[in-house]
């Protein structure tokens, strides 16, 4: 219970120059004294770290000798990286598990959610269970799919075999050139198509159920209620899990290291992974700060080009 | 086309938001794409102008 007399006393015993102090400030200044502290954190933690980046990206220097000269070489660093055939082709396997990932998890996501959204028994149950890989680790899931991708004792190879006939010991998922890029798209997929499903869901259970009895009204057929009612106001959420899925997968990194270690050769090395190597293993620090701007310049564009598409969807 | 041609003349946002994305989509494709070593190196260079580009011109009137 608070005191009544409280505010009384915590006015009496508040420091005279103090008080005037406060009491002659404007309610503008008032708020920037609060607002400070967050803005100074943000300054610290997002844009110092940024802009230092960018200056880091035109000289040579490394962490790892910190009493080298630090030279200015200019674009040399940025011409190293987009001359660089290494770098082109995980730009390629980046592009390639981007679309694939994006796709398949957009697709079984939204087919999902539409299950999902049906009323039946067990709806929660299920619900529950389909959610449960996004909640699991990366580290987990990627030590989870080392295991059924192993050729003798997975559980994967064993599946094809049932499908296919094939004999479960002649193909090696992670091992394979062609089949390792396929192999993380597939681990990506079953980790975070429940998370799109989520956002489909939320979507389709915002559209009133008014709108589906005018359209029986008007004796609307189900594929053409779905293509007039349900996709139209379900997309601005299924664009919103694109926006988020996109940016996720291009920095993707944690779930690729475990299963694959970015092999073999350098068929599943994802940017990320290959900034870390020029960053951390090679200690190349000046080029992997402009390796770093390349990428930020690129999720900056193309997240404000959908970030436009999204409002114009959202305005329609 | 004319009232697009207007709206670049005029310093409206909307055409000059739809050449920055056109821009922004070109760079991304030439960066990932795995055709010509010379669209890959002057990728950067298309996305950083559209990016800059959509940045300043987003503050134009509508």
């Amino acid at each position: 219970m608070s005191n009544p007399d409280s505010s009384e006393t915590t006015a009496r015993t508040t420091p005279g120059n103090f008080k005037s102090a406060v009491t002659g400030l404007s309610d503008r200044a008032i708020a920037w004294i609060f607002v400070a502290p967050t803005i100074f954190l943000l300054l610290a933690v997002n844009i110092f770290p940024l802009i230092w980046t960018i200056v880091l990206s035109f000289t040579n220097y490394r962490v790892n000798r910190p009493n080298r000269d630090v030279e200015w070489v200019g674009l040399k660093n940025y011409q190293r990286i987009l001359t660089d055939n290494g770098t082109w082709e995980t730009m390629q396997a980046t592009a390639h598990f981007l679309i694939w990932t994006i796709v398949l998890q957009v697709l079984i996501g939204f087919a999902l959610a539409y299950l999902i959204n049906k009323k039946f028994k067990g709806n929660d149950l299920w619900t529950t269970i389909i959610v449960l890989p996004m909640m699991l680790s990366p580290a987990v899931v990627g030590t989870f799919w080392t295991f059924l991708y192993q050729p003798q004792i997975g559980l994967f190879n064993y599946l094809v075999t049932f499908f296919t006939g094939a004999d479960p010991a002649s193909f090696s998922m992670i091992g394979d050139k062609h089949l390792a890029p396929w192999s993380i798209i597939i681990a990506d997929t079953w980790m975070w198509t429940p998370f799109v499903m989520l956002i489909c869901l939320a979507g389709l259970r915002s559209i009133p159920d008014s709108i589906y009895e005018a359209a029986e009204c008007d004796r609307a057929s189900r594929w053409r209620q779905f293509w007039t009612i349900t996709f139209p106001l379900v997309l601005p959420f299924l664009m919103l899990a694109v926006l988020f899925r996109g940016i996720e997968n291009f920095k993707m990194f944690d779930l690729v290291v475990q299963l694959t270690g970015g092999g073999p050769g350098n068929t599943t090395t994802l940017t990320s992974i290959d900034l870390k190597r020029e960053a951390f293993e090679k200690w190349r620090t000046g080029q992997s700060s402009a390796y770093a701007v390349v990428l930020f310049v690129t999720v900056f564009g193309l997240a404000s080009i959908y970030v436009k598409a999204l409002n114009k969807v959202k305005d329609r | 086309m004319i009232n697009f041609l207007q709206g670049l003349f005029q310093l409206r946002r909307g055409p000059w938001e739809m050449i920055a994305s056109i821009l922004i989509a070109a760079g991304v494709f030439m960066l990932m794409q795995p055709y010509k070593l010379e669209l890959y190196t002057y990728s950067f260079v298309v996305t950083l102008i559209g990016t800059v580009m959509f940045i300043i011109v987003s503050h134009f009137r509508d």
